[in-house]
């Protein structure tokens, strides 16, 4: 089912949680809602679970206004950061739970919701585990449980609260391959909240990035990767660089800085922020680029980084070596770097 | 080798020794005395003491009170601890620490308040008056003395508890479509029905023994007002010593029971209860 959020805003005592936010997500889609802790992707999922009522704005399932809808009425599939498994319930019972608790006349008949129940362990991959009690479970197979659990009411929406949170590295990238497929598998209109980047851009279909409240960049995972909307975007997706300065003349220039880099700016003249990855700074000739001071290496398990001191700049900036490269530097040296891509932005803050 | 944390051996088991003496000394020797007294005149003395009328009137006071004592207790407790731990309101930590008001305040003070409440010069004299409705010397009094008493049993065993559970399993149910008797019954008191049975357990063993702030408010009146522990004074102060002690040892085997069945409660379902009691 789709979803349409319209003006939601919630405050709590001294801070806006949620400012305004507009958010259409289509019938089918797996949507991450990516941010910093205290951006407000957390409440705005409850605000759609309806765990939480916002202080203004509508929401709509489909063609209904759910904005007034209480908790029950919602039928959304909300798992929960912790699982919130129940505990003195067998698997099989949990999975069962939603279905039980419907009112007698909209209640299946017991052999189907039994045949329901093995239908869902096999889809989680656990079918020999359905009487077992939530503790006697490793963290993976609780979350698919509470996965199963939320699947099994046939929601409208599934909502998943950092759902790899609480996981281990491995089996969190095992879970949302898993997850992926399980999402292909039943077309299920899925929102998940996460503050993990590789894990927003490997799994959803689309990405909402947040910060303070509000809705940052709205995009697919390739247009995010190509067009971050501004230097936080950029930043919060991966490593980067960050670099102050100004547009004059067509060209990107740093104070104190002699060189300066050609940019397409159209008409743009003024203070601007230029974005880059550390692996899309290259190290050039002098009299090209920008210059810098090297200042440390950080050996990782697969890249050599150089840390590099630019003239002028608050923030140092990072630049992936190959490790093959024939003419390393070394501490102290200068060099001159260009960055092969990069984005640039007007500075709102100047 | 010695663990560097460990005492030395004797240190060891001179504090065992000096605490099952003191277990000795003060718990078990003066309830073997209590069984001894009781029985000194032979079983058949001890069993008249017991089905004298006023004995077993005393005993149906005492088992009534505590019937209608500890389900609203237990129904009271549970509706604090619920207040408490799911919502947040004004007030909340004063309401805490009045929760524990019973135990501070000594069971004399809690009986005259009562009387202030409910005597010829209270503040509901005319109204009850009016109505012709009996409270103070007589069985409601002690259901309320006793209610006031045991308040705070239920409550702390489960606000621990229940703050450590969170409500996340409630909203799970809520959120899956249950009703709110429904996720009450199918979540919420199966995840706290040891501690509630515990709460219980120790509300109604504090309910038949209960003697300060019942005795303020009862009248003594033979046969009508006493329970048991009111009943074992006045045989005692009567000089009745054999009889008192008979009726003692009913109380002690009510407290016995308790023990037991709060033994096994720890034994088997200790990790329910467990991190609950830390904080007493």
């Amino acid at each position: 089912m789709d979803l349409h959020l319209h003006g939601i805003t919630k405050h709590y005592p001294g801070v806006a949680a949620l400012d305004d936010v507009d958010l259409q997500i289509a019938s089918g889609e797996l949507v991450a809602l990516l941010g910093p802790s205290g951006s407000g992707k957390t409440t705005l999922l409850r605000v759609i679970a309806g765990l939480l009522h916002p202080d203004a704005g509508t929401l709509h399932f489909g063609d209904t206004d759910a904005t007034e809808m209480r908790l029950r009425e919602r039928n959304v599939g909300f798992v929960f950061q912790q699982y919130a498994l129940f505990r003195h319930m067998t698997v099989a019972e949990n999975i069962a739970f939603g279905l039980r608790s419907r009112p007698r006349r909209h209640r299946p008949p017991r052999a189907e919701i039994a045949k329901r129940v093995e239908e869902l362990l096999v889809l989680i991959q656990l079918p020999e585990l359905g009487t077992r009690y939530p503790d006697q479970l490793s963290g993976g197979q609780k979350q698919r449980v509470a996965l199963a659990r939320a699947l099994a009411i046939g929601p409208s929406v599934l909502l998943l609260d950092e759902p790899f949170g609480a996981l281990d590295a491995k089996v969190r990238v095992e879970l949302r391959r898993w997850l992926r497929r399980l999402h292909e598998q039943t077309g299920q209109t899925t929102v998940f909240v996460t503050h993990d980047q590789e894990e927003a851009l490997e799994l959803a279909d689309r990405v909402v990035v947040m910060r303070e409240g509000r809705i940052e960049q709205v995009a697919t995972v390739e247009e995010i990767h190509r067009a971050p909307s501004s230097p936080f975007v950029f930043e919060f997706i991966g490593r980067a660089n960050r670099l102050d300065g100004q547009v004059r003349d067509g060209r990107f220039v740093l104070d104190g800085n002699a060189g300066g880099l050609p940019v397409d700016s159209g008409d743009f003249e003024g203070a601007a922020v230029l974005m880059t990855r550390p692996h899309d700074l290259e190290l050039v000739g002098e009299g090209e680029g920008f210059e810098a001071r090297v200042v440390d290496f950080f050996r990782r398990a697969d890249r050599i980084t150089a840390e590099l001191e630019c003239a002028g700049q608050p923030r140092t900036l990072e630049l992936d070596l190959d490790e093959a490269a024939p003419a390393v530097p070394r501490v102290g040296d200068r060099v001159f770097v260009r960055p092969l891509q990069a984005s640039l932005y007007p500075d709102a803050g100047a | 080798m010695r663990d560097p944390l460990q005492a030395p051996r004797w240190v060891h088991w001179m504090l065992i020794g000096l605490a099952m003496l003191v277990v000795a000394f003060l718990l078990v020797m003066p309830l073997a005395m209590v069984l001894g007294a009781a029985f000194r005149e032979g079983v058949g003395v001890w069993f008249a003491a017991l089905v004298e009328p006023d004995a077993v009137a005393a005993l149906k006071l005492t088992l009534m009170t505590a019937a209608i004592v500890i389900p609203l207790n237990a129904f009271f407790g549970m509706a604090t601890a619920w207040a408490v731990t799911r919502f947040e309101f004004r007030g909340k930590q004063a309401l805490l620490a009045l929760i524990d008001l019973p135990f501070a305040v000594s069971p004399v003070v809690a009986g005259l308040c009562l009387v202030l409440l409910f005597g010829r010069e209270g503040w509901f004299a005319e109204l009850l008056a009016r109505y012709d409705v009996q409270v103070l010397f007589a069985p409601p009094a002690i259901v309320l003395a006793t209610l006031f008493i045991t308040f705070p049993f239920v409550a702390r065993e489960l606000i621990p508890l229940m703050e450590q559970q969170g409500a996340e399993e409630e909203l799970a149910a809520r959120s899956l479509g249950a009703g709110a008797w429904h996720t009450f019954r199918r979540v919420t008191l199966p995840n706290i029905k040891w501690a509630l049975l515990y709460g219980v357990l120790l509300c109604g063993a504090r309910a038949m023994g209960e003697f300060g702030a019942v005795s303020v408010v009862s009248g003594h009146i033979r046969g009508l007002t006493n329970t048991l522990p009111l009943h074992i004074e006045i045989l005692y102060n009567e000089f009745h010593a054999t009889a008192a002690f008979a009726v003692a040892s009913l109380l002690a085997a009510l407290a016995l029971v308790t023990l037991v069945v709060r033994f096994w409660l720890e034994a088997r379902h200790g990790d329910a209860l467990a991190r609950a009691h830390r904080r007493h």
